[in-house]
């Protein structure tokens, strides 16, 4: 284990007692640290360039695989609403449709909700209980959405469709627009449970993201508000949230990533129909629901190379997403450092 | 005197009134927006456990999963997601540290190293089942059948990133002065990252490790056309292979009440894994800090 070092050693003190004997192992001691230097170099740098590879083969797998199904339909892909197994004809607006308002509905909630528990825990909760409350909203974040999935489908879409719906749908029957969004029998399954589970499972990360982002503003910025008197609510508003938004709005858009992408949580309660509804309480898709109900199933070229083509959109739009939201964060960084 | 007057004056003024109030509203939203979020982590906690409970005993060890109607257990599915998970975090492992080593040591500041470090950020949120959907295509589908081989390919490409960004999160907090120590006397640059950075490091690229595992170990959608399941118990890599959490989601939507009984005893099991895990890493970091 320390044989190097004793190399080392060794090498530095015959130089000293014996230069001419020395010289010839020390040569070649030298050679043999360099070729490991490099050698392990070399590993690296594979292995930083198999990074890459992973990336590059992702996106050329996916349009290898969707490439039939693109050929066939062509743009009219994305703007086709019929999905029939039994006469090939596929299109991807009914789960693009689907993966949009879900991933909306769990934004619109998670967003006001995570940056006041982030306020809260920044600048309101007492110093003994800030560690451990951050703890379980990062826990939050670990547990594995099939977990959000299981307890949505046998206790949360029950419960949505015993009291939450009936109570909607009575609430808002005389309401113009409302009316159409909340109408319909209470399934308890559907695009509004889906959306309401996915704001429970980004929460958590915009949570985190937020606080960490509040932590970093300096203190004496706050400090010179509250002098010239300002309430805590002001200092975070006029303050803390301006030096912070970009950064804030990164971590919104990882949190949107993640809700697009969202699997296993959605498949269980969305209701798998490939069909555009008015209402949120329809039953509907999205693009990995769709995947992950019927790929298994798929019989027939098309019908695969569809789903993978829903694959490779989806794709896109998270990788659009994401790199937003690691270039404002990375500009936060930036700013920070100046 | 006159101070004291308008001052009390000011605190009247509906003005101020106002901003206390607008402060007060804040402040407790804020409250109530903490206790909903953590009322949603004790709500499917206390549910998981009061359902997941009463299912579990010796016979989920030790057992197969049952056709429909029988009593049984998730043996085969606890083996053949521990044999994926091991094998993936075998493979991802190394090249996740290699690359994070990269980007912490060699090439800390050049073009390739901020390429990289942008794409593993995107690997590292990419959608599970792009994943499942990737292995699909460049190893089920050339092989002409699923595989355990492609369940633990598809569970180490989701390994990779998370453990690259660990190491180089890691390495970068070694201070450079243990570096230069080494340098001086005469210490090759990868004896220097092997013995002493590595060493330094040590705890954090661990605990990267262990959140990698607890990733993994819930994720359903990249195993769901690349391992697919197996309802007997089988240690061929070469064929389809069973794990937890597709077992749970097949047996948590078919309609028979042991089926369902198994999934929620399944899902205590991956939660109390993953939750012991990420606090076991979150000690040991936190045990270096202090």
């Amino acid at each position: 284990m320390a044989s190097g070092e004793r190399d080392v050693s060794e090498v530095a003190l015959k130089g000293a007692s014996a230069p001419a004997a020395a010289s010839a192992s020390r040569a070649a001691v030298l050679r043999r640290l360099r070729l490991t230097d490099s050698i392990f170099h070399g590993l690296t740098r594979g292995a930083s360039l198999a990074v890459l590879a992973l990336l590059s083969g992702v996106i050329i797998a996916l349009i290898y695989g969707a490439a039939p199904a693109l050929g066939t339909f062509g743009f009219g892909f994305l703007f086709d609403e019929s999905w029939n197994p039994v006469t090939e004809r596929f299109g991807a607006l009914a789960p693009i449709f689907g993966t949009l308002v879900t991933s909306f509905i769990a934004m619109l909630i998670a967003v006001p909700v995570g940056l006041m528990v982030a306020f809260f825990l920044t600048e309101l909760c007492p110093m003994m209980l800030r560690r451990p409350i951050g703890i379980a909203i990062e826990l939050l974040a670990g547990i594995p959405s099939i977990i959000y999935g299981i307890w949505g489908l046998f206790v949360f879409a029950p419960f949505m469709q015993q009291y939450v719906q009936p109570l909607f749908i009575d609430t808002f029957a005389n309401v113009p627009v409302l009316s159409t969004l909340f109408a319909g029998p209470p399934y308890g399954i559907g695009m509004f449970t889906a959306g309401l589970i996915l704001a429970i499972m980004v929460l958590p990360f915009v949570t985190s993201i937020s606080r960490d982002v509040f932590d970093a503003v300096p203190p004496v910025l706050k400090e010179a508000a509250y002098g010239v008197g300002c309430t805590t609510w002001e200092v975070f508003r006029y303050v803390v949230l301006p030096f912070t938004r970009v950064g804030v709005i990164g971590g919104f858009m990882l949190g949107l990533g993640r809700a697009l992408g969202e699997t296993m949580a959605v498949t269980f309660v969305i209701g798998n129909a490939h069909h555009i509804s008015a209402s949120l309480f329809a039953p509907g898709t999205t693009i990995s629901a769709s995947i992950a109900n019927e790929f298994t199933e798929a019989v027939g070229d098309l019908y695969t190379s569809a789903l993978v083509a829903l694959g490779l959109i989806l794709f896109f739009i998270t990788f659009c997403v994401l790199a937003i939201a690691r270039y404002m964060l990375m500009r936060l960084q930036q700013q920070g450092g100046k | 005197m006159a101070i004291t007057a308008s001052k009390t004056a000011a605190m009247d003024s509906p003005l101020y009134a106002g901003r206390r109030r607008r402060n007060a509203v804040a402040k407790g939203l804020a409250f109530a927006a903490t206790i909903f979020g953590l009322g949603w982590l004790v709500l499917i906690l206390g549910v998981l456990l009061y359902k997941g409970i009463g299912g579990l005993s010796l016979s989920v060890f030790m057992e197969n999963t049952p056709p429909p109607g029988a009593a049984g257990g998730l043996l085969n599915a606890i083996v053949g997601s521990l044999i994926m998970t091991i094998l993936a975090v075998l493979i991802g492992t190394p090249i996740g540290i290699l690359a994070g080593t990269y980007l912490a040591e060699y090439g800390r500041h050049d073009k390739l190293s901020s390429v990289v470090r942008f794409i593993n950020d995107i690997l590292l949120s990419a959608p599970s089942i792009v994943i499942g959907l990737f292995v699909y295509e460049i190893l089920v589908a050339p092989m002409g059948h699923f595989s355990g081989w492609a369940g633990a390919v598809a569970l180490a490409v989701i390994v990779i990133p998370v453990v690259v960004r660990t190491t180089e999160d890691m390495l970068s907090l070694v201070p450079d002065t243990l570096r230069e120590a080494a340098a001086s006397i005469g210490l090759p640059r990868a004896h220097m990252i092997v013995r002493i950075a590595y060493r330094a490091a040590q705890a954090g690229i661990v605990t990267g490790i262990l959140l990698a595992v607890a990733r993994i170990s819930g994720e359903t959608a990249p195993l769901l056309f690349t391992a697919l399941n197996n309802q007997f118990f089988s240690l061929n890599m070469g064929a389809p292979m069973p794990s937890l959490p597709v077992v749970i989601f097949q047996f948590a939507l078919s309609p028979y009440a042991e089926w369902q009984k198994l999934a929620w005893t399944g899902a205590l099991l991956i939660t109390v894994t993953v939750l012991g895990l990420s606090i076991l890493a979150r000690s040991l970091t936190s045990a270096r800090k202090s």
